[in-house]
Order: structure tokens, then sequence, then C-alpha cells
């Protein structure tokens, strides 16, 4: 990981995006800049519009409105100028099943104007880069799905682009592949590559520089890892463990001093404002209820608390800030996914 | 453009092409199998038509016409029928498909010099067919009838002669008619001579339009489009380069499909084969721009593989004047036909191939095959070109 913005002008600025497809608006108002070597995170459940944004940001979506900077161009007036100095990698691995490695590389290579020992030469860092030395004659289809995310990344590298778009780069992937990928990514932004990359994965969160919260198109939140978990200053988060740990939501949600309830697993976690005091209620109140609880834990809180707190509180926002102490665990009702709403 | 970058897509092209059996059995193999099927299966020349006679007037005027049918080979004698028999029961049996009927005053109205009269029942049921049958029966009836002319003349010269059969009667003359069918370019009246070009049309636009339009429509559903979208690459080296091998492609399956018409129905070019490249480039050049325009249009293999089967394959056939005549099509069809580029690939094919004509006389038909061409490639590459929006 490399440290956090510098003081140079900004790689990517966005500002006041809009995307709308109809009456459905899938990035409302968003606004954000990311420096040179940075990580960036967009972090959002499906449908959120993360990739909505990276699609614009790369010059295969038109915003319907807002401005969009990369690399000191202006992405709707300058979309070539821009193409040759950004990567751009989907979860789909966008590679051709039916040919080997080194003809996707090649390939891939040559409409980036790559030839002869140039080429060559890239062609051989990104095998040793995707460790897929010795794999050239395979046929793409064959490989798992940890190489071709490795192998797509490296077709994305090949023009050496300042900028990497990763959409959902490590989606189907198992997680020693996904640590892996991880590692090439760290690599990159310590070259001075600016990442941006999408995922609905908190752990991969983490490793971000900075984070980006989507939420139903909208940017809730923005900041370090650190700083994200900053929302929880003057509440603390307490994990109750109960043997009817439904009820016990039930229960919980409707008390006025209970900020937030939320299932994990089988346990509940609750924001309250203290403590003591909200251990101590805690206990009373489900004692009565006949459900006493084994255990009620003051935790430090996690990305993914850190994220249903923050979408919670949007939530209710846009409930009009009704009284009501917590709500379920759930995101908000509304649906509605960009992905779905592509042309 | 690029030249590097246009010959990166299509030596990519070529070697998916080559790894994949299937599309390369599709590209080349199937011009050559549904030449046989067509050539074989869709054979105009109609033989042994099963033909009764019903002769009353059994005269050896009646019987001489009646063995002209069945000398001319096209005509097999299923049924010697007595007077009174029940004709519709044979026709609707399929027993026979033609029936003779000659009446009882044949022999006598032909020695006279009137017109003879003779019916000819035909089952009407395979239109096709039928035409042909009367088309037959009308060659027979008048050679017969010069026959009958020409016999009439040499036994009363100068005198009255008659001539007869089913057409009006051609008044004596002094001279004895002669009759000579003269049939230019397919001499035999062999159909394949005439169906090959027509078929060549109509394969090529087949699998010109089906290569293109999977081609690209397959990179649609494997988003490796979206990837070429974000590389640096033009629309106009994306086209240039998906096009050209298989143009190549397809100019290949034009030899294999001359080199089978010429190994299996005998069919020679007569005119150069620079001339036939030529225009066939052209022609391709509109195939494969529709083939771009069908991958613009759609989102799945099949969808593109429906939509291309109906935009090139069912003009090909029906409005090119391949099997339909276009002069006999209702005034509304016909013009629709002035937008099937199949129309002038016919035209100027048949002229090439069978009478061994060069381009001077066709190029009308080259310039809308290239007006056709350059409207369906700016079609495509505006939509192609389109943002995404």
């Amino acid at each position: 990981m490399t440290g956090t913005a510098g003081t140079a002008a900004p790689v990517i600025e966005v500002a006041g995006l809009f995307k709308r497809f109809g009456s459905f608006t899938a990035v409302d108002d968003v606004s954000f800049t990311v420096s040179h070597g940075e990580v960036f995170g967009l972090l959002g459940s499906n449908g959120a519009g993360k990739s909505t944004i990276i699609r614009m940001l790369c010059g295969l979506m038109r915003p319907s409105a807002g401005k969009v900077r990369v690399a000191g161009l202006d992405v709707t007036a300058e979309p070539e100028r821009l193409k040759r100095r950004i990567g751009y990698m989907t979860q789909r691995f966008s590679l051709y099943d039916d040919l080997p490695v080194e003809q996707n590389l090649r390939f891939f290579g040559g409409i980036y104007g790559l030839r002869g020992a140039q080429l060559a030469e890239r062609e051989g860092w990104a095998l040793r880069m995707a460790d897929l030395e010795g794999k050239e004659k395979l046929l793409t289809g064959s490989l798992p799905a940890g190489w071709k995310q490795r192998l797509a990344l490296g077709c994305a590298l090949l023009h050496r682009p300042e900028i990497v778009f990763l959409d959902e780069p490590t989606g189907s992937v198992d997680p020693v592949s996904r640590r892996r990928f991880w590692h090439l990514i760290d690599g990159l932004a310590r070259d001075g590559v600016t990442i941006i990359v999408t995922t609905h994965y908190l752990d991969e969160a983490e490793r971000c520089d900075r984070l980006a919260l989507m939420h139903d198109g909208r940017l809730v939140a923005l900041g370090t890892v650190a700083e994200l978990k900053e929302v929880f200053a003057g509440r603390v988060l307490l994990e109750v463990t109960c043997p009817r740990f439904l009820d016990a939501l039930r229960l919980l949600e409707s008390a006025d001093w209970v900020l937030e309830a939320t299932v994990f697993g089988t346990r509940l976690h609750v924001v309250a404002a203290d403590a003591e005091e909200g251990r101590r209620r805690i206990v009373e109140a489900l004692t009565a209820d006949g459900n006493t609880p084994v255990a009620v834990e003051r935790i430090v809180p996690s990305l993914e608390d850190v994220f249903i707190h923050l979408i919670e509180r949007e939530g209710q926002r846009e409930r009009g800030e009704s009284g009501e102490g917590g709500g379920r665990g759930e995101s908000g009702g509304r649906t509605g996914s960009p992905e779905g709403a592509k042309p | 453009m690029r030249p590097g970058k246009v010959r990166a897509i299509a030596v990519k092209e070529l070697r998916q092409v080559a790894r994949d059996p299937l599309t390369l059995a599709m590209l080349l193999g199937l011009p050559t199998m549904m030449l046989l099927l067509y050539g074989y299966a869709v054979n105009f020349d109609v033989r042994h038509i099963r033909l009764a006679i019903q002769d009353r007037d059994k005269t050896a005027a009646s019987r001489d016409l009646g063995a002209a049918f069945v000398n001319s080979g096209y005509f097999d004698l299923a049924a010697d029928l007595p007077a009174g028999a029940d004709l519709e029961r044979l026709t609707e049996r399929r027993r026979a498909q033609a029936i003779l009927v000659i009446p009882e005053s044949y022999g006598r109205d032909l020695a006279a010099g009137r017109t003879a009269r003779v019916q000819l029942v035909i089952d009407g049921a395979d239109a096709n067919t039928a035409t042909t049958v009367l088309g037959y029966a009308s060659a027979i009836t008048a050679e017969a009838g010069a026959e009958v002319t020409r016999a009439a003349f040499l036994r009363n010269a100068g005198g009255m002669g008659g001539s007869g059969g089913q057409r009006g009667a051609a008044p004596a003359r002094a001279e004895p008619i002669d009759y000579e069918p003269r049939v230019w370019y397919n001499p035999e009246l062999k159909s394949t001579q005439f169906l090959v070009p027509g078929l060549v049309g109509f394969i090529l636009m087949l699998t010109a339009v089906l290569s293109t339009a999977l081609s690209v429509v397959r990179e649609k559903e494997r988003g490796t489009m979206e990837q070429l979208r974000v590389s640096s690459l033009t629309p106009g080296e994306l086209l240039v380069g998906k096009t050209i091998p298989y143009l190549a492609i397809s100019l290949l399956a034009t030899a294999i499909i001359l080199l089978a018409a010429r190994a299996l129905f005998g069919v020679v070019v007569r005119g150069s084969y620079l001339d036939l490249f030529a225009v066939t480039f052209v022609y391709l050049v509109g195939a494969l721009g529709l083939g771009l325009l069908v991958s613009s249009v759609a989102d799945s293999q099949a969808m593109a593989f429906q939509l291309g089967a109906a935009t090139s394959m069912l003009p090909s056939i029906l409005l090119s004047g391949f099997i339909f005549p276009i002069r006999a099509m209702p005034a509304a069809v016909r013009a629709l036909t002035y937008a099937v580029p199949a129309r002038y690939f016919l035209v100027v094919l048949r002229g090439v191939i069978l009478k061994g004509a060069g381009l001077a006389p066709y190029l009308t038909d080259l310039a809308f095959l290239l007006a056709y061409a350059l409207v369906v490639l700016g079609l495509a590459f505006a939509r192609l070109t389109r943002k995404e929006v």
C-alpha cells in the first residue's frame, strides 16, 4: 500500500457526475478525485452504480451530466487520446477462450500498436507477472479462473497504462488467487500506476488506500478505512449472543435506546451510545423476554459494520429522519440495478 | 487506419476460424453441400412425366401425336385410356400427371387443313412442374404440327397444306414450315446451368453475412468487444480487420463452388475469371457489410443467426431472379428487388459464366452492387461507432 493523496494535481477528477437510464438514476451526483499512484476502491452492493462510474471514466459510456477528467483529459472530448493511457479489466476476463495464452497477449499487444521486439518484451513481462511462463500454448478457455484473471490483467497492462480500471476483478476467483492478485495490484501502485477498483468484498476494500462507498448510485462516504471507521465515534458496537437471535432483533429494534441492530450470522450487532449502559439494558430486556444472552461484548467495528451503518443512516435520511431508532440490517429497500439497465 | 492494428485483428480472426473446425466447415464445406443439394434437388428439368392418352380418334395421325409425346423422352406412357374413362379419378390418384385427349375429329381436321384441337389435362398441384409440362407439350404439338404440314406439303405439293396442333393453325404455305427450336446459352435447357450462378449468389450472401455477424456478436457476448472499444482501436480498423479474413474465405468458397459446379454439373465459366472474381468481390463487400449491420442490431448469436439468415437468404432466393423471374413479379415486389444485391450479381454472373460476356454490358448492375456495398457499410459503420448511451 502506498501513501495517500499527494499534493500533485489529481489523476482523476469527477464532479457532479450523473447517469440516468430513462427514469432510473444509476449514478446520482457523484464527485471525487484520485491521486497519482493511489489504489482507489469503489465499494458497494450490486447495482450501486460502481461499474457505471468505471465505464464512464473509461469513455465507454457517456455521462448524463457532470465533469470527468482522467489523466488531464476530458473523457467525452478526447476519448481516443485517453484510451492509450488507460487499462481496463472486468470480471468477465475478456479474453479469447478459443486462442492460446500467447495469442491473446499478441493480439492485445497488436491492437495497442506493439510489435517486434517491443511486443516480445511486453509479452515476456506479462507472462512473468501473471506467472504463466511455460503455459503460453495452453488454450485460454482451459485455464483456471485465477490464471485467466492474471492473464486478463497482463493483457490490460501490455501498453503500460498510467491508470488501470478494474471492475470487480476478483469476482469468480478463489481466495488464494485473490490474495495473489492483490499483491500484483500493490506492486503496480508502488510503480506509480493509479488503480481504480470496484468490489463488494470488504476484505478487498480494506486494502485500498481510499474508499468511496456507493449506495443506490450515491456516494455515501469517502475516505481511508480508518476515516470511515470514525463514523462510530461517540458510539459503541456491541455483539450479542443469545438463544433466539431473531426474537432479540425484533425486541431490540423497537427499543428507543438502541441506535441500530443488525444480524451478523447468528449474532446481533447493536449500536448504542454507551458500552456499560447498553450492555446492562440489553441483558435486562432479553432476560425479561426469557432469552437470556450468553454474551454481550464490545467489539471493534469492521468495515462491514461501517458499511451497514452508513447505508442504514442513508436509508433513514431518505425516509425523512423518522424518529425510529434502528432498522434492519438489510440495506434500503430500493432495488434497481444499473447492470440490468445497461443498454 | 494503422495497418499493424488491422493486421492484428485479421490474424486473430483467422486463427479463431482455423481453430474452429465447425465454422470453417460451414464457410467452406456448406457452400459445396448446398450446391449439391440444390443442384440435384432443385432440378427444374422435369422428366418421366406420367402421361395417360385417351385416343378417341384412333387414326394414324392421332397415334403419331401420342408417339411424339412418348418419344420426346419427357413423358412415360402410364395408361392408354378407352373413351369415356374417368379422367378425374386418374389424376386424383396421381396415376397420371397429364392426360392427352385426342378428339374423334383430329385426323379428319388435320387432313382437311383445319385446326386440329387436342386437349391436355395437367395436374396443377405442382405449379412448377405443370408449367414445364405445358411448355413441353406446346413444343411437341408444334413440332408434330410441323411434321404434319411437311407431310401434307409433300403429298400435294403446292396444294392445300394443313397445320395442326394445340396452337392456332398456321395457314398453309408454299414452303414447308421449318420448325427449328433454338435455345441459346443453355442449349439442353438444363436448369442446373442456369441455377449455378444463382446458387453462388445465394450461398455467398448467406455465409458471408452469417460469418461476419456471428464473429462480431460473439465478441459482444464474450465481453471482448468492450475490451476492444476501450483500446485505442478505431472503429474503422476494427471493421476492416474483421472483414478481410471473411472476404478471403468467401472468395475461397467461391472458387470451391465453381470447381464443384464444373465437376458435378459440367458448368464451365465461359468468361474471364478476373471478371468473375471482380464482380464477386464487390458483391462480397456488400454482403460482409450487411453482416456487420446485422451484428450492430443483434445482441446474441441466436438473434444474429436469425436476422442474418432472414436478410440474406430470403431475398437472395426469392427476389433475385434465382428461381422466380423478376419480370413475372407484381410491380410492388419488382420494386423491392432493386434493393437486393443478388439480383444484380446474378445478371452479371450469368453473363460471365454462361455467355462468356465481359463486364462492359453490365456496368449498371456493377454500379448498383457498388452502391449497395457503400450504403450498407456506411450504415454499419455509423451504427457500430455510435457511442453507448
